[in-house]
This record gives C-alpha cells, sequence and structure tokens, in this order.
C-alpha cells in the first residue's frame, strides 16, 4: 500500500479518555483513565480476565456507556465514530459462517451495514480484490469462512477491518489460538497498516511479547486499577506490585517479558483442564 | 401378492385423466411457487442463523392458530398466520441467546400441538381438513385462500429485500455488525417475524409436521455445494420450488397427501447436493486444520 500523506495535525487525538471510568453496579472495573492516543500510535490494552479489557473495547466502539468521565473518538461522542474504527473480534467459532466465503466478510466491512438492495457493485468489487491482496488473503478469496485455517481467517478479518479505511484499529485478542507463524504474520499486517496510515492501534491481548517490539504505550490494567506508559515503565515489578498491591516480579529473558506472582483473580474463570496459569506462565 | 403391489402403486401414481386434474390445482401451482420462493430465501437464514429447531417449534403454533379457526369457521390461512407470529415473537423475544432459545421452543412447541389437538378434538366437520392442516394438502387451496397466501407471500418477500444484506452481516458476524451500527437485536426480531409468516405459509401446503422440508431442507442441500451469496438463495430457491411443484404434480392423481412426496424430493435434492460437496471439501478441505466444515 502506498504512504499517505500524514494527517495535517498529527498530534490531535484520535481517541480520548478523561477520567473515564467503568462500573457494573458496585463493582468499578477501572476508573480515573487519562488517555489520548496519537495517529500512529501502537497501544497495547494489557490484563488479567475481568479486569476490563473486553469493557473498554465495547466503550471504544460506542457500545457501553462510561459510568464517570468522557470519552471521545476524533472529537465526537464514540457511538457516532464507530465507522471510523476498524474492529477485529475476538475468534469465535465459525460453524455458520461456513457459508460464506472470504470476499464476503471482507464485503460486509464495506457496506454490510446498508438495507436495501446492492448498488454499485463493480466498485465494490474491485475494492474487496484490492483488499485482499494487501493482507495476502487472494489465494482463498473465495473458499468458505468455515473452512479457513485461523490464520487464515485472521488475514481476512483485518481486510474486513480495513476495508473502510479507519482512522483506528481495534484488536480484541487477534493472536487467541494462533501459531507462532501466524502471530508474527497478523502482527505484520497490522504494523504495515500503521506504518503506512498513520492508522492508530488498539490491540487487546493477554500476551504482550508477540508485539513488545512494536508497543508505543502500554494501558496495564487490573484490579480496578491502571498503569499507562511505555512498556519499559509500566512493566516492571515495581509497578505492577503496586498496581495488584502484592508483590509480582517482572522478568526479561531473552528480549521477552514474563510476570510472575499474578495473583488469581477471584473473578476469572480458572482455564479447564489445566495447572493454574499465572500470565503466561504455568506454576 | 402383485395385486397389493399395483394397488400401493395406483394409489401412489395415477395419471389417469391428469389434464383435468391439473386445471383444478392451478391456484395451488401458483401458490407453490409462491411458497418456494419464500420457503427457499427464508431457510438460508435459518441456516445461518441455526434456527431450524425454531421453524418446528413455530409451526405447531400455527397449526394450533390454524386449527382454533377451522373450529370457529373463521379464516385459516389468518388463524394460522396469528399462530405463527405469536410464537415467533414470543422466541424472538425470550430467546436472545441460543440456549435460552431451544429451552423456549422446547416448552412452546408441545403447548401449541396441545391447543391443535384439542381444537380438532373439538371440531366436527371433515376429517380430511383436520388430517391437512398437520400433513399437508393441496386442492383446499381456493380463490381467497390463494389471495391470502400470495399477499402474505409479498410481505414476507418485500421484507427480506430490504433487511437482506445487514442481516446476512448479522447472522454470520454479529460482534462486527454490531460494531458498525447494524441494529443485530432488532433484526434477529425482525427476521423472526417474517419466519413466522413464511411458517404460516408453508403449513397450508405440507402441513405443520413437514414444514421442515420446505423451510430447511433446500437451503442445506444449497449450501453443501455453494458459498456464493447469490448462488446460495438462487439454489435454495430452485430446490425448494422443484419439491413443492413436483410434490404437487405427482400427489395430484394420487389419493395419498402431498407431503411424502415435497419430503422425499428435497430429501433426494439434499443427498444429491451433500455428495457433490463432498468434492469441494476435499479440494478445500487440506487448509481447514482446526476448523470443522458445517
Amino acid at each position: 500500500m502506498p504512504p499517505l500523506p500524514r494527517p495535517r495535525t498529527p498530534d490531535t487525538p484520535v481517541i480520548s479518555l478523561r477520567d473515564a471510568a467503568l462500573s457494573y453496579g458496585d463493582r468499578t472495573v477501572w476508573r480515573g483513565v487519562e488517555l489520548d492516543v496519537r495517529p500512529g500510535e501502537f497501544l497495547a490494552v494489557l490484563g488479567p480476565n475481568g479486569a476490563g479489557k473486553t469493557s473498554f473495547v465495547r466503550a471504544l466502539l460506542g457500545q457501553q456507556p462510561l459510568s464517570a468521565g468522557t470519552l471521545t473518538v476524533l472529537g465526537r461522542p464514540a457511538r457516532e465514530a464507530s465507522r471510523h474504527i476498524g474492529y477485529v473480534p475476538q475468534q469465535a467459532a465459525l460453524s455458520a459462517q461456513a457459508m460464506l466465503r472470504a470476499r464476503d466478510l471482507v464485503r460486509f466491512g464495506i457496506d454490510g451495514h446498508h438495507f436495501g438492495p446492492r448498488l454499485r457493485t463493480a466498485a465494490v468489487h474491485r475494492r474487496v480484490d484490492e483488499i485482499l491482496a494487501a493482507v495476502g488473503a487472494s489465494a482463498y478469496a473465495d473458499v468458505p469462512l468455515g473452512l479457513l485455517s485461523g490464520g487464515e481467517r485472521q488475514r481476512v478479518r483485518i481486510g474486513q477491518a480495513l476495508a473502510t479505511d479507519p482512522r483506528i484499529l481495534l484488536c480484541d485478542e487477534p493472536l487467541l489460538s494462533l501459531d507462532l507463524h501466524h502471530q508474527r504474520a497478523v502482527t505484520e499486517l497490522v504494523d504495515a497498516r500503521r506504518r503506512s496510515h498513520d492508522t492508530a492501534v488498539v490491540f487487546v491481548t493477554h500476551e504482550i511479547n508477540p508485539v513488545l517490539d512494536l508497543v508505543d504505550r502500554v494501558l496495564y490494567l487490573a484490579r480496578g486499577g491502571h498503569r499507562i506508559g511505555t512498556p519499559q515503565e509500566v512493566l516492571t515489578s515495581e509497578s505492577l506490585s503496586r498496581l495488584y498491591g502484592t508483590r509480582v516480579d517482572v522478568v526479561r529473558v531473552h528480549g521477552r517479558v514474563v510476570v510472575v506472582g499474578v495473583p488469581d483473580e477471584p473473578l476469572a474463570p480458572a482455564p479447564p483442564h489445566h495447572a493454574p496459569v499465572r500470565d503466561g506462565v504455568r506454576l | 401378492m402383485t395385486t397389493l403391489a399395483d394397488g400401493i402403486w395406483q394409489q401412489m401414481f395415477n395419471f389417469d385423466h391428469y389434464g383435468e386434474l391439473l386445471a383444478l390445482v392451478r391456484n395451488s401451482l401458483v401458490v407453490g411457487a409462491a411458497l418456494g420462493l419464500v420457503g427457499g430465501l427464508a431457510g438460508v437464514f435459518v441456516m445461518m442463523r441455526d434456527l431450524p429447531f425454531a421453524v418446528h417449534g413455530i409451526s405447531e403454533l400455527s397449526f394450533a392458530g390454524a386449527s382454533a379457526a377451522l373450529l370457529l369457521g373463521t379464516n385459516i390461512v389468518a388463524g394460522s398466520i396469528t399462530g405463527s407470529l405469536l410464537a415467533s415473537a414470543a422466541i424472538g423475544v425470550l430467546g436472545t441467546r441460543a440456549r435460552d432459545r431451544n429451552s423456549v421452543i422446547g416448552i412452546i412447541m408441545p403447548f401449541g400441538l396441545g391447543l391443535g389437538v384439542l381444537f380438532l378434538a373439538l371440531y366436527k366437520g371433515r376429517a380430511a381438513n383436520k388430517f391437512g392442516l398437520l400433513t399437508g394438502q393441496i386442492v383446499a387451496v381456493d380463490t381467497p385462500q390463494t389471495t391470502w397466501l400470495l399477499a402474505t407471500s409479498a410481505v414476507v418477500l418485500a421484507a427480506l429485500a430490504v433487511m437482506w444484506r445487514p442481516l446476512t452481516f448479522a447472522s454470520t458476524d454479529p460482534d462486527v455488525a454490531a460494531a458498525r451500527g447494524v441494529p443485530v437485536r432488532a433484526l434477529s426480531l425482525a427476521f423472526m417475524l417474517v419466519l413466522g409468516l413464511a411458517v404460516a405459509l408453508s403449513v397450508q401446503i405440507v402441513g405443520a409436521l413437514l414444514v421442515l422440508s420446505l423451510v430447511v431442507t433446500p437451503a442445506a442441500a444449497a449450501a453443501r455445494v455453494t458459498a456464493s451469496p447469490v448462488l446460495l438463495p438462487l439454489l435454495s430457491v430452485v430446490f425448494a420450488v422443484a419439491s413443492i411443484e413436483g410434490g404437487i404434480l405427482l400427489a395430484l392423481g394420487s389419493s395419498i397427501p402431498i407431503s411424502p412426496y415435497v419430503t422425499t424430493i428435497s430429501f433426494l435434492l439434499y443427498v444429491v447436493c451433500r455428495l457433490a460437496g463432498r468434492r469441494r471439501s476435499r479440494r478445500w478441505g487440506v487448509r481447514a486444520t482446526g476448523a470443522q466444515p458445517a
């Protein structure tokens, strides 16, 4: 994709949270969040299950109102800006989707929300082909979705999210259940888009290592609190110990970050049939 | 032995006086075509949204409505539609999640069937009318009924035409559709009502027990051989129309209800598509490491 000229005001944030809080009844998921995400920035949203990562995604999409504070996306309330957010959802079981092809999913990204019969088909067709080529999915454009592998499907998903030329790319656990090779392919796609189009990336993940080199800043959510900063600032023993209120060790080995000692979240469902896993480290 | 077999054969397939009979069922053939169109198109979404059980549940309440109308001597199509809409609204409102939905249907279905049995037991008219509601009929389609059926078909087709695209989006990819501002919940309810109408129509021809053969089987067959959003509904309609018109033409001279012919044709079409679809899975199946072909 050819690089586009940078926006005139590169420093205007695309996402802006001021004293933002979200709670369900008595339970505060997070509060006091002050955050500006700028064009081209790569923000990783980290935290254990139940810390409010999904609520954060829903708030950005305008599906979950804040309980306090403000959230603006491109200077507007989130609900009005959803057109400018390319959303890559968590992988779900896709059996029903076996009825449609990869190219149809991308096409939904362009005009799936319109009522009434389809017009201007030729132009949309061309655009779908361009997108599929850009994410390297042309080879399986006509394969039913149900027959695609996880990695292939995720490429198509990213194509779908980019179909509207979004200013923000919002990915919710896009690497889940992908092998290393496909993890790398997916993160490279996301990063390429960010560099070529100055698209801001909000990347929700429970595992930072696959994207550690790309991340500009981290929003770490846990226990109703949060930390914002560069990975070097946030992912330290001191910072996370304070966030969790107990001793947590952050170790850097071979360029990877390993967090040890994160207490089990009472709200998090335990992974079935496994020994307790604490942030990627089996104990 | 031979005479018995000949007798059964005569009952099943008899083409004496075929031309005269054909003139009698012209209305049925017209309604059948409309029904094939409606069933074939609605079936596509029944498959995408995993609603076959809902179709069955709606059809039992549609049967209750129709038998109530029969007992009261009012319009049977209207009664059937009323029952259908009540059931589909209940399923749509109470059963948002798949698990809730199935239990709601499981509760509604026997209740509807029970009501229907009650009304039929109270009805003192022709027995053929009773049987027809459950297992189908053709000759009973008279001119005022034809008008009702065609008008309802037109409503269903218009509604589907308007919401086709966002409904497809919401059915296959609900999370992203919701993020893009598609009214996923409203569409889900709207489709349940449209489905209620489609089921009420199908009950008139194939009967309450066999609606699935018109609303599910053709779309399921089409889905085995294509994933194109144009070809899939087209094939589904072709299969549904072929089943129902074929069924009417074969049943015409026989003394047997129409439904076994319709269900057999649609089942055979499915078997053929399933066999043809195996080639497709082999061609592309190698890439499916984790994913199961539906």
